[in-house]
């Protein structure tokens, strides 16, 4: 996919974006509401044409050609079942469409994969919400397609039932080995099941990687804040020591990794995920604290909550930034109250950094189902 | 949700003992005062299709049928035995059937362009068929007889024929718009991303979800037209007498039973019709 | 996802992107012609034709010319404006009556009956099934001589009160003004409660749950939700019942008597029997005429626009 345009009018929903797929792989679309996915996933179906730009699979050009003629399939967010066709008919429609021999034996094989066997004779109106999403998942895989592209297909089931079918969307995508294209807002369902996810965010690429490379290394503000959580803390960089960057804060320094630095920039945010640090009781100074760890001293825990598997605190600095911090709940009596006076100690090697000519907020509570 | 539903059951429990105490009449008229006025409406809507059945069974004294005497199945052994009265069923459902054909296919074609298209126009061509059934029937058939007249067209069939496509059009575009715009656009992009080109598409997943809107358009197309008199005594001739025409005369002249056993067969056809359909169009989306 | 999900969606129900550059207006274009060509040659034109007949003057036997006439008009106004105004009054009580009738039963319809609703609606569409004519003949039957609705209306006084009030004479119920709005009402009630049970079927019943709960008691509840809810089917409904009745003649024919004749029995007989093919049509565009400024002000009033 290169240089990919599409405006709807004034509004420009995907700006430029070119990415290529991995064959094979299990690639996520994550991003928040309107941000340009579904029209990504939609062009490359062929249900929308781009205003510029080339799709391709593999070496054959797509663009232009009708829906009909991708070897592409869908699965609706909605599904999209025929309702005037039982659950064996809708399965077989496609294949039927390139008149393909052996339909009952492919057909079956399907529904079996998908446990959908007993159901063959039903329509859809008679199943529920999580069969229904296996019926699209099945018409849409029979066709052996170069790429599957699923729509915020688990959107419309509930919690359990989700993370039961994430499940079951990795253990088929593993067996059946096509290339499956998944846009979702929900950065936890992107994270479980892909092997490669694309933050988009106003119609453009963010950031692309493995979800561990995207978690640790977010590139921007949005990504950073978008996938987890992250403090993002502005200091200015003074030098390069070794390996290191070292940024002053209002009070005291911080260390990053110099391959974690934006090049030839002085203003920075140093990026840190809340889980990373660590709380102190005694009020060690940047000297005498852990070797090669980060200090941030005079911080004061103004909010604690404990949810069970970890305690979430938020410690003011001495220049009144807000810090989350998160302590996994490792059965020792490391409570900290409301009104402590503590130091946050992280690893240099867990920091990152970013321009700070970016929007510090970006991508903060836009899913809705944080909310 | 739980919390209003536990109540609500509450409130039924303590009310329950207070309502059988004092159960007159009138406080269960009361409570269910939406239910009597509402079969206090289905008598008045039903009693005159119970009177033509009822009274084709009747063996009049005299020309018309208008009380009860006594007990007979003549009419319905013999129902042609009116004079003149096959020949008008005979024009009407031909009228009928044609008329629904052509408004069907017409209406059928107008309520996709308007259902599927935006374009320039479109409220003119909406407001063009809403009109036709906002008009008084005799203000459309007289305007119909003035325009045949001035071109001096005979009266007949044809006059007949185009009046009622004319009537029957707006009813079967409505009926069958409704039906498109329900229609998830998803299932026609689910056909195409599923290799369906566009002949298929619409022949396999359109047409098979519109056609509910379409039979019932084709049935109040035939009802409208089998049924019509005002339109039809304005482009008719003497010699095409519909069945509406015959009744309308034998009113005056004098009722042969007859007519009730037509009017009794119709509606105990129409109704075996719509309870199938029911039935089907359940099962089909069950 | 409703952000960017909607456009798309709008865009796609619409007019599909043309591929190819096939302009997208052509389709439709194919689509409507026949239909199109169809209401324009036999509806539009016709009209045209009464609106000129209206003014011209001459006769069946000698041709007419148009000659701007207005007299036609002046006439029949001068000859039948009893009659007209009868035919809206009629058509206006009827349409009143059918609105009583016909709420109370869209509304039990649409959202009590629960499994009976698809049979209750098939009842209330049956008599359509049943020749018009055959129906109103019924009531002839049903309101004649000694039936039981005459006895019922001697023995309560009833028919003091309606000879009272002009709607009989005499012990008799057929053959009066109220045979003949009873019929109207008869006829078309289902054109009122059809679209009743439409806009009433879509009301959540949450809605009518939600202001129980804010201790709205059920008659306050139908005032200030349902019956606003429910304007539209209101709307519709009255219109698809005034604007038929306005017209109508067969219920004034067969139920009524020499002094109930409505405007379409006058223009009936003065194109066919009479012959006066200009008076009847000057009747026929000011019965058009009439009605539409009447619809007009109505919708205004109402606030709808959803009827097309």
């Amino acid at each position: 996919m290169s240089s990919l345009v599409k405006t709807f009018g004034p509004f420009t929903a995907v700006d430029d974006l070119s990415l290529t797929i991995p064959q094979g792989s299990f690639f996520a679309l994550l991003g928040p509401s309107g941000c340009g996915k579904t029209t990504t996933l939609r062009m490359v179906a062929g249900l929308e044409e781009p205003t510029s730009g080339t799709i391709h699979i593999g070496s054959s050009e797509l663009t232009g050609t009708k829906p009909y003629q991708r070897p592409v399939n869908t699965v609706f967010q909605s599904y999209a079942l025929f309702p005037h066709m039982t659950v064996w008919d809708n399965v077989a429609f496609g294949l039927k469409r390139r008149s393909q021999a052996n339909v009952k034996k492919q057909v079956d094989d399907v529904l079996e994969l998908t446990e959908l066997t007993t159901l063959a004779k039903r329509k859809p109106a008679q199943l529920s919400g999580g069969q229904q999403q296996r019926v699209a998942l099945a018409r849409a895989i029979v066709n052996k397609p170069a790429v599957l592209l699923l729509d915020e297909p688990l959107g419309a089931l509930d919690l359990k039932l989700r993370r039961q079918m994430q499940m079951e969307l990795k253990r088929i995508q593993t067996e059946v080995g096509l290339t499956f294209v998944h846009v979702t807002h929900d950065q936890e369902e992107a994270m479980t099941m892909a092997d490669t996810i694309a933050v988009m965010n106003a119609g453009r690429i963010e950031q692309m990687g493995p979800p561990a490379e995207l978690y640790e290394q977010p590139r921007t503000t949005f990504a950073a804040n978008f996938l987890g959580q992250s403090n993002l803390i502005r200091a200015t960089v003074k030098e390069r020591v070794g390996d290191s960057v070292v940024a002053a804060l209002p009070t005291g320094t911080l260390r990053v990794a110099v391959s974690r630095v934006p090049e030839g920039v002085n203003e920075i945010l140093v990026g840190i995920r809340p889980e990373k640090i660590k709380l102190h009781d005694e009020p060690v100074t940047a000297v005498d604290g852990p070797v090669g760890e980060n200090t941030i001293t005079g911080g004061r825990v103004i909010d604690a909550s404990f949810i069970g598997v970890s305690t979430q605190y938020l410690v003011k600095t001495q220049w009144g930034q807000e810090v989350m911090v998160f302590e996994q709940n490792q059965g020792i009596a490391n409570l900290n109250a409301v009104g402590d006076l503590v130091t946050m100690s992280f690893s240099a090697d867990h920091a990152f950094a970013l321009d700070a000519g970016q929007d510090v907020s970006a991508g903060i509570e836009f899913d809705p189902e944080a909310l | 949700m739980s919390a209003s539903v536990a109540t609500g059951r509450q409130t039924a429990q303590r009310r329950a003992p207070i309502r059988r105490r004092r159960r007159s009449p009138w406080a269960f008229v009361r409570d269910n005062i939406v239910w009597v006025a509402a079969t206090l409406a289905l008598i008045y809507l039903l009693l005159p299709n119970v009177i033509v059945v009822l009274f084709s069974f009747n063996k009049p004294n005299g020309r018309f049928n208008y009380t009860w005497q006594r007990f007979s199945l003549d009419a319905w052994k013999n129902p042609c035995g009116a004079p003149g009265m096959c020949k008008a069923l005979g024009l009407s459902l031909k009228i009928g059937i044609s008329a629904t054909i052509v408004a069907t296919i017409l209406g059928t074609l107008l309520a996709f362009a308007l259902g599927r298209y935006r374009f320039r126009g479109r409220s003119a061509v909406n407001l063009l068929i809403f009109l036709p059934m906002a008009t008084p029937e005799v203000v459309m058939g007289s305007s119909l007889l003035t325009l045949f007249a001035s071109r001096h067209v005979g009266l007949g069939f044809k006059t007949i024929l185009v009046a009622h496509i004319l009537f029957c059009l707006s009813y079967v575009v409505v009926t069958v718009k409704a039906r498109i715009a329900g229609l998830d656009p998803r299932l026609e992009q689910a056909a195409s991303d599923l290799y369906a080109n566009e002949f298929q598409t619409f022949t396999r997943i359109t047409l098979p979800l519109v056609a509910p809107g379409i039979a019932a358009g084709a049935l109040l197309a035939f009802s409208l037209s089998f049924d019509d008199y005002i339109v039809t005594n304005f482009n008719a001739s003497p010699s095409s007498t519909t069945f509406p025409m015959f009744v309308w005369g034998s009113a005056q002249r004098g009722t042969p039973v007859q007519i009730n056993v037509i009017g009794t067969a119709m509606f105990v056809l129409a109704v075996t019709a719509v309870a199938i359909g029911q039935f089907v169009g359940r099962r089909r989306t069950r | 996802m409703a952000a960017l999900a909607e456009p798309v969606a709008g865009r796609s129900k619409g007019a599909r992107p043309s591929r190819r550059g096939r302009p997208s207006w052509l389709p439709p274009l194919f689509l409507m012609i026949p239909g199109a060509i169809w209401l324009g040659v036999f509806f539009v034109v016709p009209l045209v034709f009464l609106v000129s007949q209206s003014i011209q003057s001459g006769s069946v036997a000698d041709g007419y010319k148009v000659t701007w006439h207005f007299a036609n008009y002046t006439y029949a106004f001068q000859h039948f404006w009893h009659q007209f105004v009868r035919s809206l009054v009629y058509a206006l009580l009827a349409t009143i009556f059918s609105l009583l009738i016909g709420y109370p039963l869209a509304y039990a319809i649409a959202l009590k009956a629960g499994r009976f609703k698809s049979i209750l609606l098939v009842i209330v569409i049956a008599p359509f099934f049943t020749s018009f004519l055959l129906r109103t003949l019924a009531w002839q039957t049903i309101l004649a001589g000694d039936g039981l609705v005459v006895r019922f209306f001697r023995s309560t006084h009833l028919i003091a009160v309606t000879n009272w009030l002009h709607l009989t004479n005499g012990d008799q119920l057929l053959s009066s003004p109220l045979a003949v709005v009873s019929g109207l009402t008869y006829n078309f009630l289902p054109f009122m409660v059809l679209p009743l049970f439409a806009s009433l079927e879509r009301l959540d019943p949450r809605l009518l749950e939600a202001s129980g709960d804010l201790y709205a008691r059920p008659i306050v509840a139908f005032r200030h939700v349902t019956l606003p809810l429910s304007l539209p089917g209101i709307v519709a409904g009255t219109l698809l019942t005034f604007i038929p009745a306005a017209g109508d003649f067969i219920n004034a024919q067969l139920l009524g008597n020499t002094n109930t004749t409505m405007i379409g029995s006058v223009i009936n007989s003065q194109f066919l029997t009479v012959l006066d093919y200009s008076g009847a049509a000057a009747l026929s565009v000011a019965l058009m005429a009439t009605i539409v400024v009447l619809v007009a002000l109505y919708v205004r009033k109402a606030g709808t626009e959803e009827l097309v």
